[in-house]
């Protein structure tokens, strides 16, 4: 499961670009900072490698498993 | 539904959405660190994280819900040495920018080093004064144009991992932001080790730097870091020519020597 | 000597005393850079501190010396630096920082020949409103001015208890004539001696749940290492150490509570030497021009002339009260300092014209004024 935090996204797109497996994509939606966040286009090819997290530096991206989900 | 994030309960109430521009690599190495925390199943209550002025001070400042130090430009780590020295249970981190740590505070840095006094001090490269808009720094590489320099840079950049070591630490790594991964790694090591510690971290700043010298955004700057590092272990066999604008990245040093404080202690005991 | 005070009667010079004082006082930390004519409370520091279980840094320069004591001082430790002019100046800004972030220390100055590199053996009292105005920006300060060894023993250990009853730094300006003489000095008993410990949060209250910082009554201390998380910084900020830099309201909040902190406590932090009886002229002095004052009121006294005393012990924040209520009593009063003309600029705004105001410089800058210049002048303006 891939969650993210429109709120603390500022749009950098280092989670789509560090993705090795196309899972996100920018989006054309606009947030209310004006920013384009990311989508997920292709979840059920995420390794759960933890790449987007790693590097997302806002803490705007979350993924785990459905059993963690609180 | 929602899964919480697993820093989240590191961050100081309120404070989650940072001031740091979209892409800022500040916002890696802030993770790296309380991952490394976490990981080590430490208690941050057992930290003070002290930080100098600079976009990379306010790493911890005040994003981490642990004590947090915000100094003057230059001097967290004279700050920091005082901290350790009339509390050594405490775990101190120095987290600063290169302009801070090592231009207006690069006596602090070697002499702290020389001392060997049980700190870990991150430095945020970002080879650039990224606060105050762009200007060359003490690591700013050669030939470079930025707000100061507009015919370019004449001067040279500090190694900065050479010259911690040269100065005494006792461990010492250089990572950019693209290897958490490592940083994180190489962060719980610091923080392990008896002494004083040293990390670089190579990091983007997309706006002063990036946009300004045309290095491109936050992305470019990174998958750059990726393609251009070399592992510090793979060093010897490369030529001069091969290792020409490569960053390299590893850990540099790992030894052991007497810690000032222990020292200290040892001398309280002697003299009785 | 482990001994934390060493009580009796001892033949000390002012620098020892002002060592030992701290120690009495419960310093268990000093950082400092040597130099003339302080170096020898660094030299007596070193020597005391690691005896009675404190630490002694000798750090790289004196801008690290004063962000050392700022850190020490923040895990509870009581800390103290000692310089001269040079030094301070090095000082300054971090000085500003623990006025803005509210942390108790002691900042002795033992004052020498300047500006520049100066005269490091040489006494002047030249740096009396650097104390006062040298940080940048706007701020209330404590400065005490001792006049003997006794009170370099005295002051300093008063200088630690206001530093830690009101949470700020606090300067003892000395000079070299009294860093560098020696002098009898009695030191009490341990237990009369009266320590002011600053007050802390209730454990686990975290920073987010109290007000740690700009209270006017002095907001408890959330010290390193006891789950406070506490957010200390210069960058301007409210209450609850949250940074705000970006609006007036916020820089105008703090800049007003860190000085009514301060100026609201005046009575209680202001001490003056006064002895004027019937004299209708007044001889306002501190530190060691008082020594030269003592001498002349003597030998006038021998000539059946009368003139006051009024000595400043607590130099700022400044004694306006006090002097305003002087000048109503007597009708002239002549500052004697070892400068051209500091603390003379505040004494006459505080006159407000009720006595006439003279300034007594020494003959030669630096020198102790001698007392029969002293006599002199004061037959002349009678
Ligand atoms: C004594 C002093 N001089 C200058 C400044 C202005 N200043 C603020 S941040 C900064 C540069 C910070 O550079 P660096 O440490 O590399 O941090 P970055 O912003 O790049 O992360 C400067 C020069 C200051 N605050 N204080
Ligand atoms: S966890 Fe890995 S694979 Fe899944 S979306 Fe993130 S980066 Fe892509
Ligand atoms: S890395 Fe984070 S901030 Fe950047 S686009 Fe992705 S979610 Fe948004
Ligand atoms: S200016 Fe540069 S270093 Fe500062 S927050 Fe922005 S991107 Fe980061
Ligand atoms: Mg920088």
């Amino acid at each position: 499961m891939i969650e993210i935090n429109e709120e603390l996204c500022k749009g950098c797109g280092l989670c789509v670009a560090f993705c090795p497996k196309d899972v996100l994509k920018m989006s054309n939606k606009l947030t209310k900072k004006g920013i384009h966040p990311p989508e997920v286009i292709n979840e059920k090819d995420c390794t759960l490698c933890g790449n987007c997290m790693l590097y997302c530096p806002d803490l705007a991206i979350v993924i785990g498993k459905e059993e963690k989900i609180v | 539904m929602k899964i919480v994030h697993p820093l989240i309960k590191y961050v100081r109430p309120g404070f989650l959405s940072t001031t740091n521009c979209a892409g800022c690599g500040n916002g890696i190495i802030a993770q790296s660190i309380l991952r490394a925390v976490d990981e080590l199943e430490m208690d941050i209550d057992d930290f003070v994280f002290v930080s100098g002025i600079g976009c990379a001070a306010w790493i911890p400042s005040p994003f981490f819900n642990a004590d947090v130090l915000h100094t003057t430009h230059g001097r967290p780590i004279a700050f920091a040495t005082g901290v350790k020295l009339s509390n050594p249970k405490l775990r101190v981190m120095v987290v600063s920018g290169d302009g801070d740590l090592v231009a207006i505070g690069g006596n602090h840095f070697i002499h702290a080093a020389r001392r060997n006094i049980d700190l870990t001090v991150i430095c945020a490269n970002n080879g650039i004064y990224g606060m105050t808009g762009g200007q060359v720094g003490p690591t700013t590489p050669s030939g470079l144009k930025t707000a100061t320099t507009p015919y370019g840079n004449l001067e040279r950049p500090f190694d900065l991992p050479n010259l911690a070591k040269a100065a005494g630490a006792v461990y010492v790594a250089r990572w950019t932001t693209y290897h958490a991964r490592q940083l994180t790694k190489s962060i719980k090591r610091a923080v392990q080790k008896k002494g004083f510690s040293f990390i670089e971290v190579i990091s983007q700043c997309p706006v002063q730097f990036g946009r300004r010298t045309g290095a491109g955004n936050a992305v470019t700057m990174m998958q750059n870091y990726k393609k251009n590092s070399v592992s510090i272990k793979k060093v010897d066999k490369l030529k001069e020519n091969e290792l020409k604008g490569k960053i390299i990245v590893g850990e540099f040093i790992d030894r052991e020597e007497p810690e000032l404080c222990e020292e200290i202690a040892k001398m309280r005991e002697r003299i009785g | 000597m482990s001994n934390k005070v060493l009580t009796g009667l001892h033949f000390m010079q002012g620098d020892i005393a002002c060592a030992e004082g701290a120690i009495a006082a419960g310093c268990r930390f000093f950082a400092g850079y040597p130099i003339t004519p302080a170096t020898e409370i660094a030299e007596r520091m070193a020597k005391r501190l690691p005896e009675v279980g404190g630490t002694y840094a000798q750090m790289e320069d004196e801008l690290g010396s004063m962000a050392a004591i700022i850190g020490a001082s923040w895990t509870g430790t009581r800390a103290m630096t000692a310089t001269s002019g040079p030094g301070i100046s090095l000082m300054l800004e971090n000085i500003g920082y623990a006025i803005a972030t509210e942390t108790p220390c002691v900042v002795v100055n033992v004052q020498r020949g300047a500006p520049s590199t100066g005269s490091a053996t040489l006494s002047f009292q030249g740096d009396i409103l650097q104390a006062r105005r040298g940080s940048h920006g706007e701020y209330e300060t404590i400065a005490l001015a001792p006049s003997s060894s006794q009170e370099m023993f005295d002051l300093t250990i008063k200088a630690f208890n206001l530093a830690e009853k009101f949470r700020t730094p606090v300067f003892l300006l000395a000079d070299a004539f009294i860093g560098h003489m020696r002098e009898e000095v009695l030191i009490p008993d341990k237990s009369k001696i009266n320590i002011v410990k600053r007050k802390l949060p209730p454990c686990k209250m975290s920073l987010n749940e109290y007000k740690s910082s700009l209270d006017e009554n002095v907001a408890p201390m959330p010290i390193f290492g006891h789950g406070f998380k506490s957010h200390v910084t210069g960058s301007t900020h409210n209450s609850y150490g949250k940074r705000d830099v970006t609006n007036y309201e916020a820089l105008d909040y703090e800049v007003k509570l860190l000085s009514k902190k301060i100026s609201k406590h005046k009575r209680e932090i202001i001490s003056v030497d006064s002895e004027i009886k019937d004299s209708n002229v007044v001889l306002i002095s501190y530190g060691t021009t008082y020594r030269a004052v003592r001498e002349a009121r003597k030998m006038l006294k021998r000539d059946n002339i009368n003139v006051g005393s009024f000595r400043l012990i607590t130099l700022w924040p400044f004694p306006e009260e006090e002097i305003e209520d002087l000048a109503k009593k007597v009708k002239k009063i002549i500052v004697l300092e070892n400068n051209l003309g500091q603390i003379v600029t505040y004494i006459k705004a505080a006159v407000k014209g009720e006595a006439e105001v003279i300034f007594l410089p020494p003959q030669v800058l630096g020198t102790l004024h001698k007392p029969d210049y002293i006599v002199d002048k004061v037959k002349e303006v009678i």
